[in-house]
């Protein structure tokens, strides 16, 4: 498709700036302020916008209690999908008296579809750098790590990059702005396991052991990466800190809901017209964020629903599209602002079929070291495999409720409280999909390919032989300029013979 | 760094360049390739490279061509952005060496935006 042919416009056209496109005109870009607007492995360019500037301020005019005190009054909340104040977490970490404490970064960005850290990282990797030293000084740690996955090379590099120019800056290191602050930043490798995610199993990979996790308390405020009192936070929340610190709370706290502050990094992505990374205030509603900023379902296709916060998150059904995108009120829905993932599903979407892939997802990433995760969300896998099989039974929906219920008791980690989210979200906005793939053996949406069978209409019909040419496991058969038929048994439902026909003869049911 | 005055005279130094800041009369144009994953994975090496060669062909020495991260456009990737004094900054889309080849001669040394690659025109 040639440009012309998407926006059907002529070179006379008046220019319109991309902050006037509805893309860009709802968003506040804070933690992606410099994305896209400094180069990231330039310094120099970062010290340009102020880069820096909220370190200094720190280190020269406030104390450790001021800086805490002024990101708690800013009200943000953890964006790794936690949604733990901040400034909470960083009083706790800086009451505990210990020789050594530690700032970590949390880059191990897992959820399918969600990119926004590695943006961040890759956009403007100094904010992260500065960030966690301000971090360092509000809570007394002087040493740093970020946990990037290995899956993100440029990010990687860029980061490494940006470490070295701060230290060659002495903006890391000892006595940072002639004061006694000093403060060193590593980065270490993941190899892209999910649960390291979770923060007790990320600071046991930093460690340099097996990836898994371990019961809290106690915490990490008090005994954390090397059993030292440790601060861990999102991308995205770091993100924040040096503008927060630079303007006030006030900046920050003006922005949002009553309970969510600021502003929350989406990645926008699925059946939607614009993708890509959307910075909006908490509290714009997915609406706004559909048919606004994402400019509305492709192909004349009807909204179906958002799934937020990937694996660890539900689903948003359309008579909820009006649910204002913030911490508490996704909650009420049963959904979660999670890290960020947005995936929009169309109405060729089924849910069951949805919350499969997602629990496949987990049932592949479980660490394996508490029995409910490790065996429930396979017991709940193989449930939810006999739905869509066609051989469900109305016992089974009953079972696999229960066992939701089950796993998110009693798993060790967030990785398995939360693998269940998205069977049971989807199971309580769309119950009557379940109950069809059981009691009629329909996938309503047609996609679950042993409920659904391939016909052809004989009123339709040429006859001309054209999908029985094409049709990879000979399943259709008939004689030249007489209705053709498909034969249930061979037919593989891959929709080839659908997508071949010219006269519209053939459809999935 | 041991003081904030330090700090600050690198500001001042770096600041024009990265608004481009018009100096002694000169202007200052200031090119942007979107070289994050998402514009590498749509091309936009290619494209950094030929607008490199391009300007460096045409002797332009006011314009100062320049990496950066995701706009958040992902899209519509290979981008281009072009920030000039006291002009609105223009976003060319959907990129290709060729078409940056067409956005150099006819926006930077001609001055005339190539309109029809502009995101106002790509999505709405």
């Amino acid at each position: 498709m040639s440009l012309d042919n998407v926006c059907g416009c002529s070179a006379a056209e008046e220019i319109i700036p991309l902050n006037k496109t509805n893309f860009y005109k709802k968003q506040r870009r804070v933690a992606l302020r410099n994305c896209g607007v400094i180069d990231p492995e330039n310094i120099d360019e970062y010290i340009a916008v102020d880069g820096y500037r909220a370190l200094a301020k720190s280190l020269t005019e406030l104390t450790p209690q001021d800086v805490i005190k002024i990101v708690s009054d800013s009200g943000l909340r953890g964006r790794g999908g936690g949604g733990f104040p901040t400034g909470r977490k960083w009083s706790f970490t800086a009451a505990n008296q210990a020789d050594q404490k530690y700032v970590v970064c949390n880059a191990d960005e897992g959820d399918p579809g969600a990119f926004m850290d590695r943006s961040v990282l890759e956009g403007d990797p100094h904010c992260i750098v500065e960030a966690m030293a301000i971090c360092g000084y509000a809570t007394g740690a002087s040493e740093g790590y970020v946990y990037v996955r290995a899956e993100y090379p440029i990010a990687v590099k860029r980061l490494e990059k940006a470490i070295e120019d701060a230290k060659a800056y002495g903006l890391l290191g000892d006595n940072i702005f002639g004061t006694d602050f000093c403060f060193n930043l590593h980065v270490r490798l993941g190899a892209g396991a999910f649960v390291c995610g979770e923060e007790t199993a990320l600071m046991t990979s930093i460690e340099g052991n097996r990836g898994e996790p371990r019961p809290r308390p106690p915490y990490p405020a008090v005994s954390g990466l090397f059993a030292k009192p440790t601060t861990e936070n999102n991308v995205e929340t770091f993100a924040n800190i040096p503008q927060i610190v630079l303007n006030g709370p006030e900046f920050f706290n003006t922005i949002g809901t009553e309970t969510s502050k600021g502003t929350k990094v989406f990645a926008l992505g699925g059946k939607i017209t614009n993708t890509g990374l959307v910075e909006i205030p908490m509290g714009t509603t997915l609406r706004e964020i559909v048919e606004d900023i994402g400019g509305g379902i492709p192909n004349g296709r009807k909204f179906k629903a958002a799934q937020t916060g990937g694996p660890s998150g539900g689903c948003i059904p359309e008579a909820h599209l009006d649910t204002p995108m913030d911490y508490d009120s996704l909650l009420k829905i049963g959904a979660m602002v999670g890290s960020g993932g947005l995936i929009i599903m169309d109405d060729t979407s089924c849910m069951v079929d949805i919350a499969k892939f997602f629990l496949k997802f987990t049932v592949d990433e479980s660490c394996g070291k508490c029995t409910p995760c490790r065996v429930g969300t396979r017991r709940l896998l193989e449930i939810l495999e006999k739905i869509t099989d066609g051989k469900g039974t109305m016992e089974d929906l009953d079972t696999m409720e229960a066992l939701c219920y089950y796993i998110k008791d009693n798993s060790l980690c967030g990785l398995g409280q939360t693998a269940p989210n998205p069977v049971l979200s989807s199971y309580r906005h769309f119950k009557e999909e379940y109950i069809a793939h059981v009691r009629d053996k329909k996938c309503p949406a047609g996609v679950c390919k042993n409920l659904v069978q391939i016909t052809i209409d004989p009123d339709k019909c040429k006859g001309c032989s054209l999908c029985s040419r094409k049709c990879p496991v000979g399943a259709i058969s008939g004689e030249i300029k007489k209705p053709f038929v498909i034969d249930q048994s061979k037919c593989i439902k891959c929709g080839v013979c659908i997508d071949t026909c010219k006269f519209g003869a053939i459809s999935r049911k | 760094m041991k003081s904030v005055e330090e700090l600050l005279a690198i500001k001042n130094r770096v600041a024009p360049q990265v608004f481009a800041k018009s100096e002694n009369g000169e202007s200052y144009i200031r090119v942007l390739v979107g070289l994050a994953t998402c514009g590498i994975a749509a091309g936009a090496r290619p494209v950094y490279d030929a607008l490199v060669n391009e300007i460096e062909k045409q002797g332009l020495a006011n314009v100062h061509i320049t990496q950066t991260g995701c706009i958040g456009v992902c899209q519509y990737e290979p981008v281009i952005e072009i920030v000039e004094d006291g002009k609105e900054k223009i976003t060319y889309c959907k990129m290709t060496p060729e078409k940056a080849v067409r956005v150099v001669n006819e926006h930077l040394v001609n001055g005339k935006p190539v309109a029809e690659y502009t995101i106002g025109a790509v999505a709405k």
